[in-house]
């Protein structure tokens, strides 16, 4: 199978887009089902809520602040004195994304990996272990960090901000629901209409359901998420082998990632926790698509980028 | 009636300003994306002095290779603002007179163990990235341009408005699709 980055990245872009408006679906639609159960009128009126305070948390994300991670992680800035060449691979790649300089980090670990944070361009970072600095070459490293370049480009740190808080918000939704209607409905009985019992019914299946649909979903978005950064570090370098071979060599280094945890494990280009479990495959509770899978469509992108060279060069 | 007449040529206006407004923005990337290669060309030049001290002391027999980088940076940088086409070439020409002369380092084992040409060599090669991403994101907004100012409508609004394609930044010669490679 052969396929442009351009074709990869609008394919990426257009399911996320989906997957976004399907959570917005579940956000909405425990709104209502929680409005029914109430009283069966007001359900449109808890229904806009529910979809105004998922707005809200979105603009939200645009205020807060993206130290808490660094923190986390133990972080020291890169200096060009010391750390010469990932901060000249930064200021090229940046160049070729036409976005501002992002600040580089290093957290002192030997195993190699990175992650990017910023909710928006200007306020990008990238961080990258010592292993990783030191077990990858000049071409790996630069995919990596046009990967995690394009998680800043493409705003990924707010998207998946606004999704965690939205997984949270419909949580919080069904244990509010099961803690009124455990300590008895009163609020309900007033009504003179109680509604189709059908509904009440599947009103409170899907309130029951909501979250573990939301979880799936987010996991979802952020694999595409990954292949979205990957066709755009394409998109940066030109060159997918460079960012092939890098997540072979951090996928097969069998060294424990000691600054991740539960909480920041998903952002890494590799998830540190969920390659030593083991899998080959990636399922619906993979955080990343499988590596094997990644580095299959980098190379079908690059045998595409070597067919249009050859056909300039004649 | 009037009301949708006139909605019509209101949502008209709109669109031929929303129109007008990309193509104005799309050309506005496209000289910011050339600037932005001036500046790596530029640091090319700088570097050139520092290289040649250097290498100096090592290099007492190759003084053609040495002569033909200082030549070509002189060349190149009386060639800006002699039109795309010009510069590029000349910028082509010094990229090549650089790699010639790595290629003749190479030879020379108390050059390639100093620490001061190491450095010097990973800013040389990092700014011919620069020069080659730069050129990259410049050839990428002016496609995106001349797509825009040669489709249906906004083509309307470039002949209007003289909306002139631009020249993309291209190599000469086949051979010159890869960036020099400087590694020791």
């Amino acid at each position: 199978m052969r396929t442009t980055f351009w074709n990869e990245i609008a394919a990426n872009k257009r399911m996320s887009a989906a997957l976004s408006f399907l959570m917005m679906l579940i956000l909405g639609g425990v709104g209502a089902a929680a409005g029914y159960i109430f009283e069966p009128d007001i359900w449109p009126f808890t229904m806009g809520a529910a979809l105004l305070a998922g707005v809200i948390l979105w603009v939200y994300t645009l205020s807060s602040g993206d130290k808490a991670v660094l923190a986390i992680s133990r972080a020291r800035l890169a200096t060009p004195e010391e750390d010469q060449m990932v901060t000249n691979i930064a200021q090229e790649t940046a160049i070729a994304a036409g976005i501002p300089l992002p600040k580089v980090f290093v957290i002192d670990d030997t195993a190699p990996n990175a992650f990017a944070t910023g909710m928006r361009p200007e306020s990008g970072t990238i961080c990258v272990t010592t292993g990783l600095l030191s077990k990858l070459g000049r071409d790996e490293l630069q995919g990596v960090i046009a990967h995690e370049m394009g998680h800043i480009r493409n705003f990924d740190t707010r998207l998946m901000t606004t999704m965690a808080l939205t997984v949270g918000l419909i949580v919080l939704i069904r244990d509010f629901m099961m803690r009124v209607l455990w300590y008895g409905g009163g609020g309900r009985r007033r009504s003179k209409d109680s509604g189709s019992p059908i509904i009440l019914v599947v009103a409170l299946v899907f309130i029951i359901l909501a979250p573990i649909f939301a979880v799936l979903l987010n996991l979802a978005v952020s694999r595409r998420r990954e292949l979205l950064a990957d066709a755009t570090a394409v998109q940066f370098t030109r060159y997918p082998d460079g960012l092939a071979s890098a997540l072979q060599k951090i996928e097969a280094d069998q060294e424990a990632l000691e600054a991740a945890n539960g909480a920041t494990a998903p952002m890494y280009i590799v998830n540190p926790i969920q390659k030593l479990s083991g899998g080959e495959m990636s399922s619906i509770f993979s955080t990343h698509p499988a590596t094997a899978e990644r580095i299959r469509r980098l190379k079908a992108m690059g045998a595409m980028i070597e067919n249009t060279n050859e056909a300039l060069g004649q | 009636m009037i009301w949708i007449i006139l909605g019509i040529i209101v949502v008209l206006i709109f669109a031929a300003m929303g129109i007008y407004n990309g193509l104005v923005a799309s050309r506005q990337q496209v000289d910011n994306a050339w600037a932005q290669i001036d500046v790596q060309l530029k640091r090319r030049y700088d570097l050139i002095p520092n290289l040649v001290e250097t290498v100096k002391g090592y290099m007492n027999f190759e003084q053609t290779t040495l002569q033909k980088v200082v030549e070509a940076r002189s060349a190149a940088m009386g060639a800006s603002g002699g039109g795309v086409k010009a510069q590029a070439e000349a910028e082509n020409n010094l990229t090549r007179a650089l790699g010639g002369f790595f290629a003749v380092a190479e030879q020379y084992p108390d050059l390639k163990a100093s620490e001061n040409m190491g450095r010097l060599q990973e800013e040389l090669s990092s700014t011919e990235n620069k020069i080659a991403f730069a050129r990259q994101f410049y050839n990428d907004a002016v496609m995106t341009y001349n797509t825009k100012t040669q489709q249906f409508p906004g083509s309307i609004f470039a002949n209007m408005f003289g909306f002139k394609q631009k020249e993309l930044f291209e190599l000469v010669e086949p051979e010159q699709r890869e960036p020099v490679k400087v590694s020791f």
